[in-house]
């Protein structure tokens, strides 16, 4: 059958046979790593081009449609120019900080692929805490937004900077506790357990009340750690003028921006995958026929399909909200979601505990 | 009742923010509802809105007969200097000098289509065209004389 997880054993197995298993493991880890890369210039180029096409539909609006066939060339284009554009470093800018910084939100977006399942048994690192593992590793992205802030030396990156900073610890907490959600429910923290958890059917569907609640929640403070409107203070366009990456051009720039969408894929993967089953088809029941019918669906196909429609939620969002202050911002996190989801917590506790679900 | 209040408030943010989604999916969905004129290439279809003030022109009929007096109503209620009347005295049949006029100047450049000057004309002589592609390499082509030349004043305005 032809699946992710075939072609990789095919290699594996190749491998294995042409050279020693420590040369295999070498090459598989650079063959990871580049795979990593070649996705997030693919996201990069499709996410890019799906954000502004939601955008002009959403506002009446048609789009790019000038460069190639319906304006697909568009973002090919746009790398271009930044790649051609000169990496300016302000003079009374932390030099050393201000060039590193970039680099670790990109980093920050590398290791968080480790234990997304893209499809059925392909997955770089099923780790036994997988989940804790990206609540832990996405809060250092803050580090990269706050270093690209301060180093600037410049008071509107600044304020952008602390503004992030602000909003991720209180964000992370309610994502955190909405995950918990998911985690009580399982009874694991590693990606695999919790997608064959789902096998007969996604949380979202034998969750009830705590799992709509906590998916909700979920969505609302992904949305805030991303930095993405309604909850971009950190960049704020109109006000900070883009926040902490005012100083930054070209292919700096271009991290930050590629980052910014690598998140959202990321984030948009893990709901996927704690929500709506990662790779796990659609199953109702015992209807057999419709069952077997889902199944001849790749997995792939499943996951990205899911992980898409969570990115066009997120989009429509921002083409749609209007932007929080930041006052408005906390009280949202500190007097809304983290009461409710804590509560919910409690709800999705008592119920897994009483056996509610099925 | 605090808790009742909490309740309501978070059901009441979370159906206002789904109508807002309801309507831009609705836009979503409907791309006939685009307004995006592509305008160089639907030249040839453009519709201009009625609204649309581009330059001041002077109509002529077709014995090229204008309605201007010479009046310079016009020129007093341009608030910008972008329009002059230079008049001239012309002999009527029965010996009488009559004013008229000579060039009317209208200066594109300075003009901020406020309609003022059509506002306060009395015999309807000029009026808002909805041409809009004023582009030129020199200055000095946006300085029009509208009525053309060997023009005269329609017969029965006064």
């Amino acid at each position: 059958m032809w699946s992710l997880a075939h072609i990789a054993n095919e290699i594996h197995q190749w491998l294995n046979n042409t050279f020693n298993p420590t040369w295999t493991l070498i090459i598989e880890m650079v063959l990871a790593g580049v795979a990593v890369i070649g996705l997030f210039a693919a996201l990069g180029l499709v996410l890019v081009l799906m954000e502004r096409r939601v955008a002009a539909w959403i506002q009446i609006r048609l789009g790019p449609n000038r460069v190639g066939p319906l304006g697909l060339l568009q973002s090919m284009a746009d790398t271009l120019k930044l790649i051609v554009k000169e990496g300016l470093t302000p003079d009374g800018a932390d030099k050393v900080m201000f060039n590193i910084a970039p680099f670790i939100a990109m980093i920050v977006a590398m290791l968080l692929m480790a234990p997304i399942a893209f499809a059925k048994d392909f997955q770089l690192w099923d780790l036994n805490i997988g989940v804790l593992y990206v609540t832990a590793v996405s809060s250092i992205m803050v580090i990269s937004i706050l270093m690209a802030g301060w180093s600037s030396n410049n008071k509107y990156s600044l304020m952008g900077a602390m503004r992030s900073g602000a909003q991720i610890v209180s964000y992370e907490l309610s994502a955190g506790l909405s995950i918990m959600t998911i985690i009580v429910l399982t009874g694991s923290l590693q990606v695999s357990d919790i997608i064959q958890a789902q096998s007969n059917g996604w949380w979202i569907f034998k969750g009830h009340l705590p799992v709509w609640i906590s998916f909700i929640i979920f969505i609302i403070a992904v949305t805030a750690e991303t930095n993405r409107a309604p909850f971009d203070l950190a960049e704020a366009e109109s006000e900070l003028t883009a926040g902490f990456h005012t100083e930054y051009s070209g292919m700096k720039f271009a991290l930050f921006f590629l980052a910014e969408y690598i998140n959202v894929f990321i984030v948009c993967a893990i709901g996927a995958t704690l929500f709506l089953g990662g790779w796990m088809p659609l199953h109702f029941g015992s209807n057999n026929a419709f069952n077997n019918a889902m199944d001849y669906i790749p997995s792939s196909v499943w996951f990205f399909g899911k992980t898409f429609f969570l990115i066009f939620l997120i989009m429509w969002f921002r083409w749609t909200f209007p932007r929080l202050r930041i006052d408005q911002l906390l009280n949202l996190e500190w007097k809304y979601l983290l009461p409710i989801s804590m509560f919910n917590l409690l709800l999705a506790t008592a119920m897994a505990i009483l056996g509610w679900h099925f | 009742m605090f808790l009742t209040d909490y309740i309501k408030d978070v059901t009441g943010a979370l159906k206002s923010l789904a109508t807002g989604m309801k309507r831009t999916l609705y836009y979503f969905t409907h791309h006939k509802e685009i307004i995006t004129e592509q305008y160089p290439d639907n030249r040839a279809t453009l519709v201009m809105a009625d609204r649309f003030k581009g330059e001041v022109v002077m109509p002529h009929d077709e014995k090229n007969e204008h309605r201007c007096t010479g009046c310079t109503a016009c020129e007093l209620a341009c608030p910008n200097g972008t329009i002059k009347v230079v008049t001239k005295f012309d002999i009527t049949p029965e010996g009488k000098k009559k004013k008229a006029i000579d060039k009317l100047v209208y200066h594109l450049e300075l003009c901020t289509m406020c309609n003022l000057c059509v506002q306060a004309c009395p015999s309807d002589a000029i009026k808002m065209a909805q041409t809009f592609e004023h582009s030129v390499f020199d200055r000095s082509k946006l300085t029009k004389i509208l009525n053309n030349p060997g023009s005269k004043i329609m017969e029965g305005v006064e």
